[in-house]
């Protein structure tokens, strides 16, 4: 099979939801994809602050992440739509347009001695399993079915920019939607299933309470058709409804409750492969015990 | 925002670099507005991108101040749906890059770009944190620039490069 990934890891990840590693570490071995560490990585840097801020900064950083994983001599891996946006367009960018490619190593060969050819390949691991692998292997691994409503959350960078080859179909994508019944879910259709979170842009930090009236609306909208979830493939996301949700009962007394999930941490659990506190969702912000002890988790 | 716009607002060399950023896409747009009716943030904030286009053909240096340029959450929907195939969002993020130039971010982004200059992560880990990937099971800090202070040496130094430290 040979599925070998230089795992990139990003921050909201590992430095906020580190289940979510956990989960993905797991998850892969038993489908056996081999990731590989890439020392030293830093920010991808985030698409809507970083990008936002300073192009060049933005390219040159995002190269030398893209340039560690060409010396590991594997695509790159990633589990954030965030990073997904970044290290996909600086790729491309990088990959067609040499006058960039000649800038940015000008930096890179300064300050690393070493020059990105602009070969890195950069993929989202939850599609690669549902492209590569496919549902019916998923399905083979469930030891316990994640028998919920559950309303999906793609994320706005991993279905666009279509006009520039991103995956599925931007205006009805269905494999977050397979992936989540691989898994013995029943996915439900909500009002503005594929609304943006609200986090990013830099939406999220400049302007709090404009991402919390995207969080609120999407998440009442899961509520209403029924969905006892939300499952997402991006931490940024992940923790935008999650922490999102405890702001908006903090700041304006609206109590959602809805809890939030990536799909590794629901793949890991209905695999058998982890507890939920082992894949970090005792430390969430809004509880995960009622539903996990009614499916039988915990 | 004022509507009022005098000729002395208005920039041709500002027309030309969002233009050629935009893949020379700024100029065919036809001002349909579907940008703005596909906008997940209009629907709830005053942002209209069929105004910031209208406004960057113009050469209108006010964009740089309006505050709606930061509304944008960078969903794309408009990048998609644009049937002129303008590239939407990148003029948006250019404008951005001039106004974080000229110190017009918002204060809050100041300070992420400090905690990416400082860690090499825009989102840097926390003592909470740390904890808990202990107790997870995980290595406590992670194999990142976290991990490395070579490697964070290198990404200080980029940004050193490119000058981005001196403009925060």
């Amino acid at each position: 099979m040979g599925m070998t990934y230089a795992f990139f890891l990003g921050c909201i990840m590992p430095n906020r939801y580190p289940g979510i590693e956990v989960a993905t570490r797991r998850v892969s071995q038993a489908m056996g994809i081999e990731l590989i560490d890439m020392p030293g990585a830093s920010c991808c840097p985030a698409p809507g602050v970083i990008r936002s801020f300073d192009l060049m900064t933005w390219m040159i950083v995002a190269a030398r992440n893209l340039l560690i994983a060409e010396q590991l001599k594997a695509p790159l891996a990633v589990v954030c739509n965030g990073c997904y946006a970044s290290l996909k367009e600086a790729a491309e960018l990088l990959k067609e347009r040499p006058e960039y490619l000649s800038k940015v190593n000008e930096v890179l060969v300064d300050v690393t001695g070493k020059k990105y050819r602009g070969t890195t390949e950069v993929v989202h691991l939850c599609y690669e399993i549902y492209e590569k692998l496919g549902v019916e292997k998923i399905k083979g691994l469930v030891k316990r079915p994640f028998s919920a409503a559950v309303a999906v959350h793609y994320g706005c960078h991993i279905l666009r920019p279509a006009r520039k080859g991103r995956i599925d179909d931007p205006e009805e994508p269905k494999f977050l939607d397979q992936l989540v019944e691989a898994l013995g879910a029943k996915s439900v259709y909500y009002k503005d299933k594929l609304m943006c979170c609200g986090a990013g842009g830099g939406v999220r930090s400049g302007l709090i309470d404009v991402a919390l009236d995207y969080t609120q609306e999407k998440v009442l909208n899961a509520k209403r058709a029924g969905a006892e979830c939300i499952v997402n493939i991006c931490p940024f996301c992940h923790l935008q409804f999650d922490r999102g949700q405890g702001e908006i009962e903090s700041k304006r007394g609206v109590k959602l409750d809805l809890p939030v999930l990536h799909w590794m941490q629901m793949a890991a659990l209905s695999f058998g492969l982890a507890t939920p506190r082992e894949v970090g969702l005792h430390a969430q912000v809004i509880s995960t015990d009622p539903l996990l002890k009614k499916l039988g988790f915990s | 925002m004022s509507l009022l716009i005098r000729p002395k607002d208005l920039q041709k060399e500002l027309v030309e670099e969002l233009n050629e950023w935009s893949e020379r896409s700024l100029i065919k747009c036809m001002d349909c507005g579907l940008c703005s009716s596909s906008c997940h943030s209009g629907r709830r904030t005053s942002l209209s991108v069929r105004r910031v286009l209208r406004l960057a053909r113009l050469g209108y240096r006010g964009l740089l101040d309006m505050k709606e340029l930061w509304m944008c959450t960078t969903c794309y929907a408009c990048y998609d749906r644009c049937p002129r195939k303008v590239n939407t969002v990148d003029v948006i993020i250019k404008l951005r890059n001039m106004a974080f130039k000229e110190g017009r971010a918002l204060e809050p982004h100041k300070r992420v770009a400090k905690l990416f200059a400082e860690h090499g992560h825009a989102v840097p880990i926390s003592d909470e944190v740390r904890a808990l990937r202990k107790d997870l099971g995980l290595p406590e800090l992670p194999p990142t620039v976290h991990a490395y202070p070579e490697a964070l040496a290198e990404v200080k130094k980029i940004v050193e490069k490119t000058g981005f430290t001196n403009l925060i």
